[in-house]
């Protein structure tokens, strides 16, 4: 919304070049009187927002975290607070954009595509973990308070150092492996639709880190390898079609002493997860499969 | 990652306000879970006074003068131990409950009910330490 308004004055100002230099077509000038009139409805229904904003009719109050550690007056971490105009399902990630845009080009935030499935702008919304772009603004309570994620690093404002949480990502190898090929040379590797159903949750991960995040074991035991990663060593570990070996393989990584045993049942992760994946029963379910594992009766 | 940077006072802004039923339970249970080995460790102290009790004569037992039975009598006749052993049963009672509810978790049973079962011990733990202040108070005052 708020990005039109650059656009706009740059677009009114082609129009009147356009009319000003050539003989147009009439064609053209339709075209442009036709522009023209939809700027003009379009200004119209801007300045109708901004006086409604200025009569405080409906704008949402947020208090944004700022740190900024290469400029001298912003090292010490602060909170701004914009108002922005409400709009019908508006989330905060639309907020966030709207203050960016409209008062504040240096705030910063990560977001690409905006319908929760990149997961990377996982927030520390209102005291909860939440992907902005999937939490509604009306569903909160005001102020709404937009820090980022607790328990790492922040890089600059809303930005996180996320290095940590993929490094603990990769420490379970979340990539298909196997040695057991079905017989033909051209044969699939098939998955039962009860094995899909089983691993079907665990799919569905973003990486947005929210419940790393979320996490009391993790933040005081960097070595854990946290909510996510064993939700994906879950996810390969519950495959069928990477066999016996490999499967052993995994027990072993996550049996470790930083990992499934370290969680608590705190409910945290699943709480937070945006993609409502159940992490503490996966956290269980390989605990158990690792005691099973090991457990020996003879 | 929290240990290599500290966001100061801001980090904590308003995170108790924020925590789910897990993370109550949680903290529940670490909190009774220490309440009951600083019991462990008081009521060593009162028992272990029965040791030199056990070498009085009978006639002293009987008539309850001795080391054990004084100091109990002693301790009971304190109206904040009364109190306090009111806390110690709810303690005792949310653990246990807790305990029950860690033990379903651990089986992977109904882990989407698992708030409702921390509320129900909650409840349960209300309950009887309401139901246990008659006997424990009785004559106190």
């Amino acid at each position: 919304m708020s990005t039109q308004i650059p656009k706009q004055t740059e677009k009114t100002e082609e129009t009147a070049a356009e009319t000003e230099s050539e003989v147009p077509s009439k064609g053209d000038e339709r075209r442009a009187e036709k522009r023209r009139r939809a700027d003009e409805r379009r200004r119209q229904r801007e300045a109708e927002e901004a006086e409604k904003a200025a009569a405080d009719e409906n704008t949402v109050e947020l208090r944004v975290f700022r740190y900024d550690p290469d400029v001298e007056g912003k090292q010490e971490p602060r909170f701004d607070t914009f108002h922005v105009p409400f709009t019908k399902g508006m989330t905060v990630l639309d907020a966030l954009m709207y203050a960016r845009d409209t008062y504040d080009s240096s705030l910063t935030f990560r977001h690409s595509c905006r319908q929760a499935v990149c997961g990377s702008d996982a927030m520390f919304v209102n005291g909860g973990q939440k992907l902005a772009c999937k939490t509604q603004i009306d569903e909160l309570e005001e102020p709404i308070r937009v820090e980022p994620l607790p328990h790492a690093e922040v890089t600059k404002d809303l930005v996180v150092d996320m290095e940590h949480f993929y490094d603990q990502m990769e420490a379970v190898e979340p990539y298909f492996q196997t040695n057991e090929y079905p017989d033909g040379e051209l044969e699939e590797q098939r998955q039962s639709r009860e094995n899909r159903e089983k691993i079907k949750m665990s799919t569905r991960c973003i990486w947005c880190s929210a419940c790393m995040s979320s996490c009391n074991i993790a933040a005081g035991d960097n070595e854990y390898l946290g909510p996510a990663a064993i939700n994906k060593a879950y996810r390969f570990a519950m495959d069928e079609r990477e066999g016996e070996d490999v499967k052993q393989k995994r027990l072993e990584i996550i049996e470790q002493e930083h990992g499934v045993w370290r969680c608590q049942t705190q409910f945290s992760c699943t709480e937070v997860c945006p993609k409502d994946i159940p992490l503490t029963e996966h956290i269980q379910e390989l605990k158990r499969e690792a005691v099973k594992n090991n457990l020996k009766f003879w | 990652m929290s240990q290599s940077y500290n966001r100061g006072l801001i980090e904590d802004f308003s995170r108790w306000r924020e925590f789910e039923a897990g993370m109550w339970a949680w903290i529940f249970h670490k909190f009774t879970g220490w309440v009951l080995i600083g019991y462990l460790f008081t009521h060593i102290a009162v028992l272990s006074t029965a040791i030199p009790a056990s070498g009085a004569e009978t006639a002293v037992l009987q008539a309850g003068n001795d080391v054990y039975t004084q100091t109990i009598v002693s301790l009971e006749g304190l109206l904040l131990v009364r109190v306090l052993e009111v806390g110690l049963l709810s303690v005792a009672v949310f653990h246990m409950l807790n305990g029950a509810r860690l033990l379903l978790v651990d089986l992977g049973v109904g882990l989407e009910s698992q708030d409702k079962s921390f509320y129900a011990s909650l409840i349960l733990t209300g309950a009887i330490t309401v139901a246990s202040v008659p006997t424990f108070i009785a004559g106190a005052f």
